[in-house]
């Protein structure tokens, strides 16, 4: 399966769950060679055949299977960030130190594109959703300018917010929603995508508006207010304010917001360490998600991590054993299922400082609607994984270092996390595995990508990336 | 007698209790006229006189005196009876007053020890609303410190909010600023591209005409769109819950009707007239607001009946519960145990025939082909054909030899038979012999005839 020309045996092994979680369950995971990366960018295309990466000064194509590289680009300069167009044809990679954004094509590699801001300067730059369009924001938020691809048309749009989300694409790629600030008020503009037509503008009830998202059938957009106010606007698709919600005053209000697949629910996470669910008809609290410290559902499995470090006698320490390296000291870590009430670890966090650690920093809905995972900041080894359909905890992950990142697999209802540690870990409603990512050397995981089929995962060190390829049921 | 010693007698206080002490001195032989005299006081008791005159001469009249000493002697006795009984109550009175002194005693000490009570609860009371008034300005002093922190973090907020708006709007002007001086800067040609590329859609790029009508419509179309959709899902959700409730009543009124007898009647008309009611219902399916009111009240009254019933229920099982024996009613945690237990061994024999499966799979697919098969088959059962063959030869030649035996061993037996036959008639006969010649003589006679038997049977041998 792994043919690249650098000619490194594939290192292939089976896992078994321990008897101690749930079930058992087989599957076989298979690393690859490691990459270098700079920066964490390494993206796969939205078509799922290639992996871009970016080292340095250069952009390289791989194909996602063999790992074979297919192009090699150079910039101008240490790319800051780039990002595969809709249709998997471009690559778009800026520069934001020069002001420069560099397009390379997969199907041309002869054809180039260069946009060069110029002393503007360059803050962020995307792609539009049909692909052909960019949009580069300039410094200091003074304008956003929409490049096109297809003809000479230039477009700007005044005023753009500088805040924490304030652009949005709609899931279908078909409207805009920007955040504006005109005489301190905020307004939210509507744009078509086709023509950049000013669809709809309205202003918001907001104190200091500071972030909007498309609901993913595209018909409703949520703005909230900053963490000064808790406060969650809901807007129709024609500009028609639906619905307000705000669960208390004065005390830090939302840090994250995430919608459902569907549709249905609007998840609300905010600095009192909890979650709020919104239903999608009435747009009131279905529910409140707590995070407490002590847990006492009882119909909520608590997996705790445990790490067993190798117990080295003096008789071991032969030149051979030294000699194999850090098999030595590499810890083995897998899963133990703590029986209730369990006390989770809390980071106190300093109430002096602006941004407290505290809170619900990171939601997530599974592919299939069924489940939510959860991060508290000041619970920050922990994850929490909630059944959205008996709307009750389903699972807590305690780890032994703070969890930097859990994405679901855009397919099954299975969720990837790294700790910043040799392993990953993958949760699912049947049970618990840690793995040590299997490749030379040490590999300290610092963040994971899915790949689109949900059978393999990128995972990207702090400049080093590799691929693990997960066996499906259908290949045992 | 001298009146001195009268006057003394007539001050002698009437003793009526004391016994007898000796006849009394009172009177003498001399002065009986005037003991006669002292005794006429006996007319002032009411009694008879006991004179009676005679010519002028007051002489004792003995039977009137006896008369009106057993008067006397009547008073004295009902006086005497009188005096116990006044004994007697007096005797009780002070024993009763005795009581009483003690329990007004005790009853003092308790009025004591309640009065000292008292004080020390009333002292007590006051100490508590001291604690209470003191916590009371503590509580006034802390909401009038949280007021003004209050107030003090709205001030605040407005001037931050103040200040952040002036910032601002001077962030606003420098931005114009400098968005005028980099557009009065003639940039070089910005965008520097090999081609063109075609639209991802593959349409012609076309003039930006102002086609607001478009997109409108194009909007509106979507939001009808995920409006329609969504009411469908809607519509159907509420067929289905009002299938569910439908069923839901039915089965209520199905389990509801037997039990009730007496009410089954006014439920007879009831029904009927639900029924009649849901049947317009399921008929016509529109969720007008009567048909449907009606049903989640009869869905409610319903259930209020059914709630009755079960707990109706419940209180009669509890009665029963001792009574009855435990075998009947499993608790709840004993049939769940029983159902995880009953679910494990079902696993267990689902995961047991799975592995038979896959042993019996492999067993039928090992073998490459049928020929082979059946000559590895064949190959096997020869060495066993053989080494039977073997043992059946090594077998028939020891049934042969036993045969052989037996037969042998019948005809020394059947030779055996006949030869034994002989020698018993042989015995008989010399038994015989030997018993007709018993005597002495005989015995000679015997011995001759002996000898010529001897010989006899020589010859004849």
């Amino acid at each position: 399966m792994l043919n690249n020309e650098y000619g490194k045996d594939d290192t292939f092994f089976f896992i078994y769950q321990q008897d101690i979680c749930k079930d058992k369950q087989c599957f076989g995971m298979n690393f690859s060679e490691v990459f270098k990366q700079s920066n964490q960018l390494c993206k796969i295309s939205p078509d799922g055949k290639y992996l871009a990466t970016c080292v340095q000064y250069r952009l390289v194509v791989r194909d996602v299977n063999t790992l074979q590289i297919l192009q090699l680009f150079t910039c101008l300069d240490q790319v800051a960030h780039m990002e595969w167009s809709s249709d998997s044809l471009f690559i778009l990679c800026a520069m934001y130190k020069r002001g420069l954004v560099q397009v390379w094509s997969l199907e041309q590699p002869e054809w180039h594109c260069k946009i060069d801001e110029g002393s503007i300067g360059l803050v962020s730059s995307r792609w539009s959703p049909d692909g052909r369009h960019i949009l580069n924001t300039t410094e200091f938020h003074l304008r956003v300018t929409v490049w096109s691809l297809c003809n000479k048309s230039v477009s700007y749009i005044k005023y753009p917010k500088a805040c924490q989300k304030g652009m949005d694409f709609s899931a279908d790629g078909r409207y805009m929603a920007l955040v504006e600030r005109r005489d301190c008020k905020d307004f939210i503009s509507i744009f078509v995508c086709d023509d950049w037509h000013l669809l709809r503008h309205f202003e918001t009830e907001t104190q200091d508006l500071s972030g909007v998202e498309w609901s993913p059938n595209g018909c409703v957009l949520a703005a909230w207010d900053s963490c000064l106010e808790y406060k969650m606007l809901l807007y129709s698709l024609d500009g028609r304010l639906l619905s307000t919600y705000s669960a208390y005053e004065w005390s830090l209000g939302i840090k994250s917001v995430a919608w459902s697949p569907s549709s249905q629910f609007l998840a609300i996470g905010s600095y009192d360490e909890k979650v709020r669910i919104l239903n999608h008809i009435t747009w009131k609290k279905l529910i409140e998600f707590e995070h407490p410290a002590t847990i006492t559902s009882s119909k909520a499995v608590v997996y705790k991590e445990v790490e067993k470090k190798p117990v080295i006698g003096t008789e071991d320490l032969s030149v051979h054993q030294i000699a194999m390296g850090s098999s030595l000291f590499n810890t083995k870590s897998n899963y133990e299922i703590t029986s209730l009430p369990v006390q989770v670890p809390v980071v106190k966090p300093d109430t002096d400082r602006a941004n407290p650690k505290i809170g619900i920093s990171a939601i997530a809905f599974s592919a299939d609607n069924r489940y939510l995972a959860t991060k508290n900041d000041n619970m920050p080894q922990s994850l929490w994984v909630w059944d959205m359909q008996r709307l009750g905890l389903q699972a807590v992950l305690e780890q032994t270092a703070p969890v930097r990142c859990f994405v679901w697999d855009p397919c099954r209802p299975r969720l990837a996390l790294c700790t910043g540690n040799n392993k990953i870990y993958m949760w699912s409603p049947a049970g618990c595995i840690s793995v040590k990512v299997q490749v030379e050397g040490s590999f300290q995981v610092q963040s994971i990508m899915w790949h689109g089929s949900g059978d393999s995962l990128v995972l990207l060190g702090k400049d080093q990336l590799c691929l693990c390829y997960l066996a499906t049921d259908e290949e045992k | 007698m001298p009146p001195s010693r009268q006057y003394s007698h007539s001050t002698m206080p009437l003793l009526p209790v004391s016994p007898y002490s000796g006849p009394s001195d009172f009177c003498t032989e001399n002065n009986i006229s005037e003991c006669m005299l002292y005794i006429s006081q006996l007319s002032s008791l009411g009694l008879p006189s006991i004179f009676y005159d005679l010519n002028g001469i007051r002489e004792l009249d003995v039977t009137s005196a006896l008369n009106g000493m057993y008067d006397l002697l009547q008073l004295q006795r009902r006086t005497m009876g009188m005096v116990e009984e006044l004994e007697v109550e007096q005797l009780k009175v002070s024993s009763d007053l005795h009581c009483q002194q003690l329990s007004s005693s005790k009853l003092k000490d308790q009025l004591e020890l309640s009065k000292k009570e008292n004080i020390r609860l009333r002292e007590r009371e006051r100490q508590l609303e001291i604690n209470v008034k003191s916590l009371q300005s503590c509580l006034k002093n802390e909401k009038e410190e949280v007021q003004k922190l209050q107030n003090i973090i709205a001030s605040r907020a407005t001037q931050y909010n103040h200040d952040m708006k002036r910032k601002e709007r001077e962030f606003n002007k420098l931005k114009e600023r400098l968005n005028q001086l980099l557009a009065d800067r003639k940039d070089k040609k910005q965008m520097d591209v090999l081609n063109y590329v075609g639209r991802s859609d593959g349409r012609r790029s076309q003039w930006k005409t102002v086609k607001t009508d478009a997109h409108e419509s194009e909007m509106y179309k979507t939001l009808l769109n995920e409006f329609d959709k969504h009411q469908k899902e809607l519509m159907l959700e509420n067929a289905e819950l009002r299938k569910v409730l439908q069923q839901m009543k039915r089965e209520m009124v199905g389990i509801l009707s037997p039990k009730k007898h007496s009410q089954k009647e006014e439920k007879c008309t009831e029904f009927t007239d639900q029924q009649a009611a849901s049947d317009e219902e399921e008929s016509s399916e529109m969720s007008c607001e009567h048909a449907r009111e009606k049903l989640t009240n009869s869905i409610r009254q319903q259930w209020r009946k059914l709630k009755h019933h079960v707990e109706n229920l419940d209180n009669k099982s509890m009665v029963q519960l001792g009574r009855e024996v435990g075998e009947e009613m499993i608790s709840k945690d004993v049939h769940q145990d029983e159902m995880e237990r009953l679910k494990m061994e079902i696993q267990q024999c689902k995961d047991f025939i799975q592995t038979q499966q896959q042993l019996l799979q492999q067993q039928l697919n090992t073998p490459c082909d049928e020929e082979t098969a059946a000559v590895l088959n064949d190959c096997y059962m020869l060495e066993e054909k053989e080494r039977l063959k073997e043992e059946w030869k090594t077998f028939e030649e020891q049934r042969k030899n036993f045969e052989m035996e037996r037969r042998s061993f019948t005809e020394a037996a059947i030779r055996l038979g006949h030869e034994r036959k002989m020698f018993e008639e042989d015995r008989a006969t010399w038994l015989k012999h030997q018993f007709l010649n018993m005597t002495f003589t005989e015995h000679m006679a015997i011995k001759t005839q002996n000898a010529l038997s001897d010989s006899v049977q020589e010859q004849k041998h």
